[in-house]
């Protein structure tokens, strides 16, 4: 790999996701590419999680940010909805640092999303384990989890939903 | 940045449809945002909030698009805050007011469904930008969904006070709906060319999901009437200008401001 190329994906492995840290956005799938286009220019795609979540703007100033810190040279950050970002790319690690945080990560891959509109959806508590568990809301303090309470040792929590 | 189906379609006839679909987002996402700090529970503050976001998400994207459609050098911005009255192609649905949270929800209901099945059919338009925004919104919309539907079922199958308060605002706001599956030229234009799915189709679906929503809610679905309302023509109810005044006041009072 080009030099260029492997100092950015190091600058990149360093910013936090703002909503939660100890995330990397490496680790939640949002870097699709890092290229080197003909004309000398470093190009990053970057993909938003929602479109709507106020963090996109926020990682993409860290991003420029990093890369500058890191002095990459001459770079672009490019956002790419095609195709739309999905949980399914948050990495093993990522998954484990999510949980750490007792944020429960995504049950299952995107593509059983024929279940999301009306279907129960069984998620273990982060702490006790227990499966009796009821969703409070759809949407958490951020559009990318869903507010849950476990009926079995009463403590709310959050859960990373499948997209 | 994708090649627009220029020579298949031409630009001001897809300047028009970006529009009516960013508008639909933009006024609906203002209307929703209205909830925020006034909800009945934190819970639904934050999924009213969420939802109102994602809505002016897609806003941004679809204005962005027109913009370029356009080729004026309008950005989002301009096209969201420095437009008139008339000029705003949403459909009179989006801009009716929440009243109360039964009536903000029945409203909701209806149009998640009708953009669930817009969206899932324009995900494979032969407009390489518009499948994008389309895949990418569908996804977010089907939590929507989830929600509103959810809460409308336990409102309609709740107390007597919110039976009657759901089916009131589902039959003061279901003649609004006839707009969305209205078909006219321009509709037409789209689904001849692959742009959009046809209107029929996004209607059937759209039925079948709302009689399955209503059938658990123990509600009752009213009749369809004629109308004469056409926001997607440009030609809206009252209730448009008070939107527009609050969120334009800040752009035309302080051009170009910035946070």
């Amino acid at each position: 790999m080009h030099g260029r190329c492997s100092l950015a994906w190091a600058a990149l492995a360093a910013v936090e996701d703002p909503e939660i840290p100890s995330v990397s956005i490496l680790d939640l799938g949002l870097i699709r590419f890092v290229e080197l286009r003909p004309d000398g220019t470093l190009e990053v795609g970057l993909s938003p999680t929602y479109v709507g979540c106020a963090a996109t703007e926020v990682i993409r100033q860290s991003v420029e940010e990093a890369l500058r810190d890191m002095r990459v040279g001459r770079f672009v950050v490019t956002n790419v909805i095609a195709p739309a970002w999905s949980s399914d790319w948050i990495t093993a690690d990522g998954r484990r640092k999510l949980e750490l945080c007792g944020i429960v990560p995504p049950d299952g891959p995107a593509s059983t999303m024929r279940d999301v509109l009306r279907a129960r959806r069984p998620v273990g508590c982060p702490r006790c384990r227990s499966l009796d568990t009821e969703c409070l809301s759809e949407f958490g303090s951020t559009p990318c989890k869903a507010l849950h309470r476990c009926r079995a040792c009463r403590e709310p929590f959050e859960y990373f939903k499948c997209i | 940045m994708s090649a627009y189906p220029f020579g298949r379609i031409d630009a001001p006839a897809l300047l028009r449809y970006v529009l009516r679909l960013g508008d639909l987002s933009l006024i609906l996402g203002q209307r929703l945002g209205e909830w925020v700090g006034h909800a009945p529970a934190l819970e639904e503050d934050l999924g009213l909030a969420n939802i109102a976001l994602d809505l002016i998400g897609q806003a941004r994207l679809l204005l962005t698009y027109a913009g370029e459609v356009e080729g004026r050098g309008r950005d989002e911005d301009d096209i969201a805050f420095l437009r008139e009255h008339g000029e705003y192609l949403n459909p009179i649905l989006a801009e009716q007011p929440n009243v109360d949270f039964g009536r903000t929800i029945v409203r909701q209901v209806l149009i998640d469904a009708f953009q669930l099945e817009l969206y899932e059919g324009m995900a494979t338009s032969t407009d390489e930008r518009l499948a994008a925004i389309a895949a990418k919104a569908v996804k977010e919309v089907r939590y929507h969904f989830r929600y509103t539907s959810g809460w409308l079922v336990r409102l309609g199958d709740g107390t007597a006070e919110s039976h009657t308060r759901v089916q009131s605002a589902l039959d003061a706001l279901w003649p609004y709906t006839v707009e969305l599956f209205e078909e006219d030229e321009l509709d037409r234009a789209m689904a001849a060319r692959g742009v959009a799915p046809p209107l029929a189709e996004v209607h059937a679906g759209w039925l079948r999901r709302v009689e399955e929503v209503l059938a658990e809610a123990t509600l009752e679905r009213p009749l369809d009437r004629a109308y004469s309302w056409h926001g997607k023509r440009g030609q809206h109810s009252e209730h448009l200008g008070y939107i527009l005044a609050e969120m334009q006041h800040l752009q035309r009072t302080y051009p170009d401001a910035h946070w």
